[in-house]
């Protein structure tokens, strides 16, 4: 397509291949970095989770001691949201964000580059801890007094590292909001943008606000840990609730850190293979809006069995998020409703996420009710929730931006049907791990225990689950033979494999430096979809057809 | 305007061309970095005061400091009074380097930057007299902690003051190109309000 050259004499740096990508500040070049990085530290958390499932296989201690199980799933925790699926999101971002605004790169690219770095390091120091005496083992969300009390610098260096993850994502969203506002091609107002710039948007606002709340907590456990500061210590007045308080006020907005750019994936694959747009794209940006507007109010929801919040308001708070949801899940509907549905590997996935994310915000919906909560507090049916919403939820959706995007990336599509076989083994190993932790909630199997008693229900329940576990660790394999299949011999993807409709498809696959040399005209959310299609299919929006001067209509002309 | 331009793209490419013609407008990118950055920082010392507050409603005999120690509110209000007078300072060099003259914007940076660290040590010789320490009780604690964090956030824009300082000498500013002083100066004000709010909470609020 004639609109994406781009003059050979562009400028280039020479620099060997390791340097180049050592010091790039190239936003598609960094997304690469982050998702590579966040994919390495999931493959680790994936390890740490089959510990934990082969130790609850069978009642009896087998396989690890209990000290060694409660590192595996402390650090099971903390990497797989800190370092996987936050930043492989981020990293989505960074690719996709400037090129479906129409942007040379991020604004702050140089910060840009900065906040992917203090990733790994930051990683690094966290798993670190086992090469020092053993690693954080309190549970991701390191309750007080534990951790306050916790032997070792395990936990001092799970506290270090988050704070520089931390501060990467602060400085990540400050580059995000700022290139919202400020690297806008021409033509492209908010309320044109996509739905996955929307959904990022907002992550960013969220990550902006709540992050350096997380971060002042934990410094103060830092401080308790280290120079004798009693914040969390009742003996000398502190209070231990305390960091429940600033643990969540971090954490739940941190939940809708994690599923708003899963979300905003799914809204972009959903109307390409139905070939329909997005039904609902105004309600749906509210809709953003308002979950990241009540994600402030909720915090306390996850101490109702304290008995220091107060239950009415905050439980009334979490269930009104159900009715953006809610919305979310009718524009889904609605848009693949009398679709022309093509149920490629990306579409499987983001079908995945549409039904489990369902099955978890139902039961995120029961644990918002009191009487339900106090029954089921700190048991597994609070972990199957959480993974219906993470795993079911956002890491559906990174698959299905990584079967999406790949063409992009690397101008080569993934294989389908080893990407089918990737998804049918992914979605029945999840239902298996998963699902029958509901039951081990109710019946009262607590979470984070390495042993229970050897009843049959509660045993046969966890075998199944561990099965589960370890298919969804196999369905990696064939993901993996088909990336590296794909960059040995994979089909080459041209420029829009999809046919999709925003302007990232409108440039060569990978993209040149600086992205585009000339965009098309920019009158809808759905740009490249009205150069491709025309009229035609305009007319169904006279507003859109009004705006659109006939100079385009030339310029199409021209270009094909 | 300037970090928009200094961005390297190459030489014809009509795209960064068309963003700065069209996406110029409204304040400079660095400054909106900036406001998103201090928002951040708000909410920190959100999470702080948080701690601060918790700590006061369920301190049970009383909120003072801990047995032998004192507050000292005369110096507080006088390095107070310093603060302020520096974000005035700062304002001036702003109002300066607008109008194009760099001999006033040397010299209000430098009485700004003077200002900051005459009360970074103020802060110091105040933490040498006061007769208690962080590990003394949660009173203890929370005082130095948000006093401690608010003077490594003055620290922070001494060293962006002594930048601009040196940049200024360096005639790097004129009245079309001086982002950085205006986001020094931003993040300068910030500081200045925290501290406000710090002193009333602490020394005020009793």
């Amino acid at each position: 397509m004639a609109t994406t050259t781009l003059e050979p004499q562009a400028s280039e740096y020479r620099r060997s291949w390791v340097l180049d990508w050592l010091t790039t500040v190239d936003h598609k070049k960094i997304g690469i970095l982050y998702i590579v990085n966040s994919f390495l530290f999931f493959f680790a958390a994936g390890i740490l989770a089959l510990v934990v499932r082969s130790e609850l296989a069978v009642p009896g201690l087998q396989l690890v001691d209990q000290d060694t199980f409660n590192q595996a799933f402390t650090m099971h925790g903390t990497i797989m949201l800190f370092l996987f699926i936050i930043p492989v999101l981020s990293g989505f971002a960074n690719y996709i964000v400037p090129l479906q605004l129409g942007a040379p790169d991020m604004a702050f690219p140089r910060i840009n580059a900065l906040s992917f770095w203090l990733l790994p390091l930051g990683g690094g120091l966290i798993l670190s801890g086992y090469l020092f005496g053993g690693a954080a083992a309190e549970g991701w969300t390191g309750y007080t007094p534990l951790t306050n009390r916790a032997e070792g610098v395990g936990t001092d260096l799970w506290i270090i590292g988050l704070l520089l993850v931390g501060t990467a994502s602060i400085l990540g969203a400050v580059n995000f909001i700022t290139t919202v506002f400020k690297m806008r091609a021409p033509g492209m107002t908010l309320f044109r943008m996509p739905i996955f710039v929307w959904t990022v948007l907002v992550t960013a606002v969220l990550i902006l606000l709540a992050t350096p709340v997380l971060a002042a907590g934990l410094i103060a456990l830092f401080i308790d840990r280290n120079y004798g500061g009693s914040f969390f210590d009742p003996s000398v007045g502190g209070n231990p609730i305390l960091w429940q308080h600033i643990f969540w006020f971090f954490g739940h907005p941190e939940v809708y850190i994690v599923i708003l750019p899963a979300m905003g994936v799914v809204s972009e694959v959903l109307p390409v293979f139905s070939r329909k747009p997005l039904f609902g794209y105004k309600a749906f940006v509210f809709a953003t809006i308002a979950i990241g507007l009540l994600s402030f109010s909720v915090w306390a929801h996850h101490m109702f069995t304290t008995g220091a919040v107060f239950l009415p308001f905050f439980s009334f708070m979490t269930a009104l998020i159900a009715i953006p949801t809610g919305i979310k899940m009718f524009n889904w509907l609605g848009t693949l409703w009398r679709g022309k549905l093509m149920l490629k590997t990306p579409m499987l996935f983001a079908l995945g996420f549409i039904s489990m994310f369902l099955i978890g915000g139902i039961s995120g919906v029961m644990l918002a009710s009191p009487p339900i909560d106090f029954h089921v507090q700190d048991t597994y049916f609070v972990v199957a929730h959480l993974h219906y919403v993470f795993f079911g939820g956002s890491v559906f959706g990174v698959f299905a931006a990584t079967y999406y995007w790949f063409p992009k990336m690397f101008g080569r599509k993934l294989n389908e049907p080893l990407g089918k076989v990737h998804f049918w083994m992914h979605f029945i190993g999840f239902n298996l791990a998963f699902f029958p932790m509901h039951q081990l909630g109710l019946s009262g199997m607590p979470r984070r225990i390495s042993d229970y008693s050897g009843n049959p229900e509660w045993t046969i329940l966890n075998l199944i689950s561990t099965v589960g576990a370890f298919l969804i660790a196999a369905s990696i394999i064939p993901f993996l033979i088909n990336v590296v299949a794909t960059f040995i011999n994979g089909e080459p993807a041209g420029d829009d494999p999809w046919e999709g409709n925003t302007l990232e498809w409108a440039t060569s696959s990978p993209p040149p430096p600086y992205n585009f040399d000339r965009l098309p005209p920019i009158h809808s959310e759905r740009p490249l979809f009205f150069l491709t299609h025309g009229h035609g299919h305009a007319a169904a929006r006279p507003a859109d057809l009004e705006e659109e001067p006939s100079d385009d209509v030339e310029h199409r002309g021209g270009a094909v | 305007m300037s970090a928009r331009v200094m961005q390297a793209r190459p030489p014809g490419d009509e795209r960064a061309d068309a963003m700065i013609q069209h996406g110029g407008s409204g304040m400079p990118t660095a400054l909106v970095g900036m406001l998103l950055f201090i928002a951040s920082e708000v909410m920190f010392f959100g999470g702080l005061f948080a701690t601060y507050f918790n700590a006061r409603a369920s301190s049970a005999g009383g909120w003072h400091p801990p047995e032998g120690g004192h507050l000292d509110l005369p110096l507080a209000a006088v390095l107070t009074a310093i603060l302020v007078a520096s974000s005035f300072t700062m304002q001036f060099g702003v109002w300066a380097i607008r109008r194009g003259d760099q001999g006033k914007l040397r010299l209000w940076t430098g009485i700004t930057l003077g200002l900051g660290i005459l009360f970074l040590a103020g802060q110091l010789y105040d933490y040498s007299q006061l007769g208690f320490g962080l590990s003394d009780g949660v009173f203890g604690t929370v005082f130095y902690t948000l006093t401690g964090f608010h003077g490594a956030h003055v620290f922070g824009g001494v060293v962006g003051l002594t930048i601009v300082l040196a940049r200024a000498t360096r005639g790097q500013f004129s009245g079309r190109n001086h982002v950085a002083v205006e986001a020094v100066s931003m993040y300068w004000h910030f500081v200045d309000v925290v501290w406000i709010f710090v002193f009333s909470t602490i020394y005020l609020l009793r």
